[in-house]
């Protein structure tokens, strides 16, 4: 299909906005001749007056940056363990023998389900969004890093040995390469999940951060805080999918799959 | 066994089978083969599917381990693999997240990349260092593979079918390239195909592999290079592709009527469409 120029960049960069804006227009006017009710929906012009407004009481920084570091921080704790955990079942079937019964039973509990438990050993302090996080990103990981493995195309292992590659240089020149599109379908996935345990967590049990921001707005009626909220966690959301494709791209480049992009 | 051209003994390896046998589980695969190869000898084996002589190859770059019976490289028993010894295999197993010069540098220490591109020079591979094999024809990706063969500078080249998934243009182009190196690097070389005709145009020597063992044994005089017209080359193809099959020499029969000519050979199926091969 050829397409000039412009209007091929208007597609690649413009079209995937293009529903989000007309929502938000639609919005907009539906608010302004009064057939949504702000005390439903505020229009997106008092949403925006709402951040402005928490903006320069630095509220709104604050507590973005504070949801920030719990994500990446559960992020980074339970990645690093899903994924040590999926490359030694990967590497040793003893280990699997040994891990992998325990593993999947504890992945078929809605880690959501612990959140009682993490109140009573965490209070509502740090620790306790940190572990829901970590908890929640561990099996994404886990399971694709554990698949990644597994599938390693044989073929390449038997040439790798051939070729004199041992242990560690096979491990980095023909493995871990080869596991990872599916480790980063796991990161992918994790992503999401940490998103989805972070709301939860600060939804329910915290004194900061964007989903006490939302909870606190909704005793006090200011429901164009909480829309905030929720289009806060949409836009972060977003990003971290940027940043993963980002990475994807960037680790992939030689995938067929990722190149002219 | 024969006496091959002379040939520099320091650069080919010398390799000797005694009463090689290999099982799978309850399924014999080879039961007792004896092969010697002089140093610098091209050597084809031919058999139809299923007849072992990938095991036979296997067996030979240490990947397998024998159930009985003895292999000496150079008079030194194999145990393992040997880095004196390459193969290349079938489906050229390139590293698709390497790009071409890294893939030929595999294995490689110490200044590998000059060696790398001296290897891909051979192939007639100059200036594609920088693409991925996902952007190579399948004979190109052949070449890579070969290359990175090459490069280690093996005393043993071994070559389980690498011209099987080509088209018929690219194959001849790939065997003349082969000949050339071959002749050039002095390694040994142990070629596997079903195709006689490959192998007449390739081989000091062919060995047909049929039920696990070795049942014949001919050399190639015809002088290099060879050409596919002559009435000597067509007259030597026809003659192992008769006893292939397990037929009689019919005489001066040609070599594609062969297949079409019996009503109800054996193994017809594998044989359909094929032409020369098996």
């Amino acid at each position: 299909m050829k397409v000039p120029r412009a209007a091929h960049s208007f597609f690649n960069r413009g079209l995937p906005w293009l529903l989000p804006i007309l929502a938000i227009g639609a919005w907009q006017i539906l608010s302004d001749v009064g057939v949504l009710s702000s005390k439903i929906l505020p229009a997106p012009t008092d949403v925006l007056k709402a951040a402005w407004h928490l903006t320069q009481t630095g509220e709104l920084i604050q507590n973005i940056l504070i949801s920030f570091r719990r994500a990446v921080m559960g992020l980074l704790i339970g990645g690093s363990v899903g994924f040590m955990l999926g490359l030694l079942n990967g590497m040793s079937l003893l280990a699997e023998k040994f891990f992998d019964t325990s593993v999947q039973m504890i992945r078929n509990i809605p880690h959501l389900a612990m959140i009682p438990l993490v109140i009573l050993w965490f209070g509502i302090g740090e620790e306790a969004k940190v572990f829901l996080v970590a908890l929640g990103v561990l099996f994404p990981v886990y399971v694709n890093t554990l698949h990644g493995l597994r599938s390693v195309d044989a073929g390449l292992i038997e040439m790798g040995r051939v070729y004199g590659l041992r242990s560690w240089s096979l491990f980095w020149t023909v493995i871990l390469p080869g596991a990872l599109p599916s480790i980063l379908v796991g990161i992918r996935f994790a992503l999401g999940i940490m998103w989805l345990s972070l709301i939860v967590a600060e939804t329910i049990a915290s004194d900061s951060g964007i989903g006490y921001m939302a909870m606190n707005a909704r005793e006090f009626m200011q429901t164009d805080v909480v829309v905030l909220s929720i289009l806060l966690y949409a836009l972060l959301g977003k990003l971290a999918d940027v940043i993963a494709r980002w990475l994807e791209r960037l680790s992939l480049q030689w995938h067929p799959n990722y190149q002219n992009v | 066994m024969r006496v091959s051209a002379t040939r520099n003994d320091d650069r080919g390896a010398h390799l000797e089978i005694h009463g090689l046998r290999k099982d799978f589980g309850s399924q014999r695969v080879l039961r007792g083969v004896d092969l010697k190869v002089s140093p610098g000898e091209f050597l084809v084996v031919i058999g139809r599917s299923g007849c072992g002589k990938s095991t036979l190859l296997r067996l030979i770059a240490g990947l397998e381990v024998p159930t009985a019976g003895e292999l000496f490289i150079n008079g030194r028993p194999v145990r393992g693999l040997n880095p004196e010894t390459r193969i290349v295999f079938q489906d050229a197993r390139l590293l698709p997240w390497k790009r071409v010069i890294d893939n030929v540098g595999i294995g490689l220490q110490g200044k590998w990349r000059s060696r790398a591109e001296q290897a891909l020079a051979q192939v007639g591979l100059v200036g594609r260092e920088r693409d991925w094999p996902g952007v190579l024809s399948g004979g190109q990706r052949q070449r890579v593979a070969l290359a990175r063969a090459l490069a280690s500078e093996p005393r043993l080249l071994l070559l389980d079918e690498p011209l099987g998934a080509l088209d018929a243009l690219t194959r001849i182009e790939m065997q003349r390239l082969i000949e050339g190196i071959w002749q050039e690097q002095q390694f040994t070389a142990l070629l596997i195909t079903h195709d006689v005709e490959e192998a007449v145009a390739l081989a000091d020597r062919v060995v047909l592999i049929e039920d696990g063992v070795i049942s014949m044994d001919v050399d190639v005089p015809l002088a290099r290079p060879r050409k596919r017209g002559d009435p000597a080359f067509a007259a030597l193809v026809d003659e192992i592709l008769s006893r292939v099959l397990g037929e009689e020499r019919t005489g001066n029969v040609t070599v594609f009527a062969v297949p079409e000519r019996h009503e109800s050979p054996p193994h017809n199926e594998q044989r359909r469409n094929r032409g020369l091969s098996l």
